[in-house]
């Protein structure tokens, strides 16, 4: 029977959440086709891990266990994935557009020689051809765009945008060898972020800053209010550009491009470019002094304020909130 | 060193994006074009690999006619030599068959010790080309270099990971895609300028890579845009005047999360 693989990655062993969002996406696809839906996991001592994946839709799980994949190398992963896909092999191969998903996805697909659709929003089959619906020019623009006719066409998911479901069966595990391969790019050293911060490109929640918050010393406000939601601090290029915050933290076209729950911009105006970057967020509050910025233009809700005043007061109201659950 | 840039000619950031009147393109009407800011850091640390360590930059660009005065640029801020693959947009927002001329297009005017690009070009946003031109090359690639240091047949490359970073090692040649933060770009000089506009582009056509364009954008394409729309215009937000009373606001802007928008 045909089938959706869906590359399933994990982290010292911690299946990722964007990934369980793209399998369960594979699941809802394949069952509106009639066709089955399989999983690939890599990785090194990973394979304990493989029957979770049933529950959220996978009817067999193919695991490519090694000790050359214990981290990731795009040469090791597309060695691995396409031994799966030869396996399989999968009318479409989905996977979360997180950084290994974004980087492997195209040396996998070159290797295949099929197209790869890329930080899709919206994925659908039609006669069993992949048809997605991808923002580009950083969100300015919805091209939909449809697959070539060599299978598996490869898709990347945008995280946080499609739901991730459990309820499903036990499934079916299958080792896959890794085949002979030369690693030649590989990971020498990992540093962890100070203070472990959430990362903008996964958080469900983004408190950002621009240039309003008048200096670097005062991002504690956007931090406290971040941690009071859960969330992570983004900011605007501007902030970035003056040395102000790390470029990891830059929303917008020349920064990463973010679709969480909520998005507070704070003392950020709305430039065309940050605008692309964080329009699509389901939900959108502004806060600025100036009632003509434009990102009023894009809120949900917000307030025309001094931003020094109303932070505090609105991390102080969020933590009372949250306090009474 | 040896390198090779290669280059997407992209709209400025600034623009403002309309669709086109055959639907699956955007409108070019007024599009001012810039050579992709990523492609940019990408030329700038080849040229820096010249400075220090000698050797000269290639840059390579496949498009229609105006990508030249990308590459012209490109030589203005100091690159040797340029190579364009003219062609139509008929394969527009498809990585695989871009990689594919540019893979043929690299392998034709190489060897090359390293080649970069940018992580992405600020339109189709694939992010896909550099990991796809190494693989049709058989060479090994680092995605997102923030720093890079240049050893004896070997590079480390630093690199931005959820949560982290990672320090990568390759052996040249390599493929790299670089993210901003690798380097500050320098803007071209005015001698740069006048000396970029004697030196001659090469044309490279599609029967000396050995592909055919309508192939590539027909039966063996990787994908095609079928059509191009506008996002959905937001209205009608509530906005709290906080001027006179900020705690106020937040106040109800907090309840206003919780109990309308049910998101906290």
């Amino acid at each position: 029977m045909a089938c959706i693989l869906a590359f399933v990655e994990q982290r010292d062993g911690v299946i990722r959440k964007a990934s369980l969002e793209s399998l369960s996406e594979a699941k809802r696809q394949a069952d509106a086709a009639g066709w089955t839906t399989c999983a690939a996991l890599i990785g090194h001592g990973v394979a304990a891990r493989a029957a979770t994946l049933g529950a959220h839709g996978a009817a067999t799980v193919y695991v490519v266990d090694d000790e050359k994949l214990a981290r990731y190398s795009p040469e090791g992963y597309a060695a691995a994935l396409q031994a799966v896909v030869d396996r399989c092999p999968p009318e479409a191969l989905l996977m979360a557009g997180t950084i290994v998903g974004r980087d492997l996805s195209g040396r996998v697909a070159a290797r295949l020689g099929v197209g790869c659709l890329s930080d899709c929003t919206q994925v659908t089959l039609e006669g069993g051809t992949l048809v997605a619906v991808r923002p580009v020019y950083s969100g300015k623009a919805l091209a939909t765009a449809e697959g070539g006719a060599k299978r598996p066409v490869v898709a990347t998911l945008r995280p946080n945008v499609f739901p991730a479901t459990a309820g499903g069966g036990v499934a079916t595990v299958e080792t896959v060898a890794l085949p002979a391969v030369d690693l030649r790019a590989v990971v020498r050293e990992v540093f962890a972020k100070e203070g472990g911060e959430l990362d903008v490109a996964e958080a469900d929640v983004i408190v950002s800053g621009g240039r309003g918050i008048k200096g670097p010393e005062h991002f504690a406000l956007i931090r406290e209010l971040a941690q009071a939601l859960g969330g992570a601090v983004g900011a605007s290029r501007a902030v970035v550009d003056a040395g102000w915050i790390d470029h990891g933290n830059q929303v917008g076209q020349t920064g990463k491009v973010v679709s969480p729950s909520l998005y507070i911009a704070c003392g950020i105006s709305g430039a065309i470019q940050h605008l692309a970057g964080m329009s699509s967020s389901k939900l959108i509050v502004a806060i600025n002094k100036d009632p003509e910025a434009p990102i009023f233009k894009v809120a949900d809700y917000g307030i025309v304020g001094d931003l020094f005043q109303v932070l505090p007061a609105l991390t102080e109201e969020i933590r009372k909130l949250k306090a009474e659950g | 060193m040896k390198c090779c840039v290669l280059m997407a000619h992209v709209p400025d950031t600034a623009s403002i994006i309309k669709v086109g009147p055959a639907g699956n393109r955007i409108d070019e009407t007024g599009i001012k074009w810039i050579v992709s800011p990523y492609d940019e850091y990408a030329l700038e640390e080849a040229i820096r690999l010249k400075e220090t360590r000698g050797g000269d930059v290639t840059v390579l660009a496949y498009g229609p006619e105006r990508v030249q005065q990308g590459l012209r640029e490109c030589l203005a801020r100091g690159a040797d030599a340029a190579v364009h693959v003219a062609g139509s947009d008929a394969t527009f927002g498809d990585a695989l068959a871009i990689a594919r001329v540019l893979a043929a297009a690299v392998a034709k005017t190489g060897p090359f010790d390293l080649v970069l690009t940018g992580i992405k070009g600020v339109g189709s946003d694939n992010a896909l080309v550099g990991a796809m031109v190494a693989e049709l090359l058989g060479l090994p690639h680092v995605s997102g270099v923030l720093k890079l240091e240049i050893g004896d047949g070997t590079l480390t490359a630093h690199r931005e990971v959820e949560g982290g970073g990672e320090a990568i090692t390759a052996p040249l040649p390599c493929v790299l895609t670089a993210q901003k933060g690798l380097n500050e770009p320098r803007y071209p000089s005015l001698k740069g300028i006048m000396a970029a506009k004697k030196v001659p582009i090469r044309a490279l056509a599609f029967a000396e890579l050995g592909l055919d364009e309508g192939a590539l954008a027909g039966a063996e394409a990787g994908c095609r845009w079928r059509s191009l729309a506008l996002p959905p215009v937001k209205s009608g937000g509530t906005i709290l005047k906080g001027e006179e009373d900020p705690a106020g606001a937040a106040r109800e802007l907090a309840r206003l999360l919780r109990e309308q928008a049910k998101a906290i």
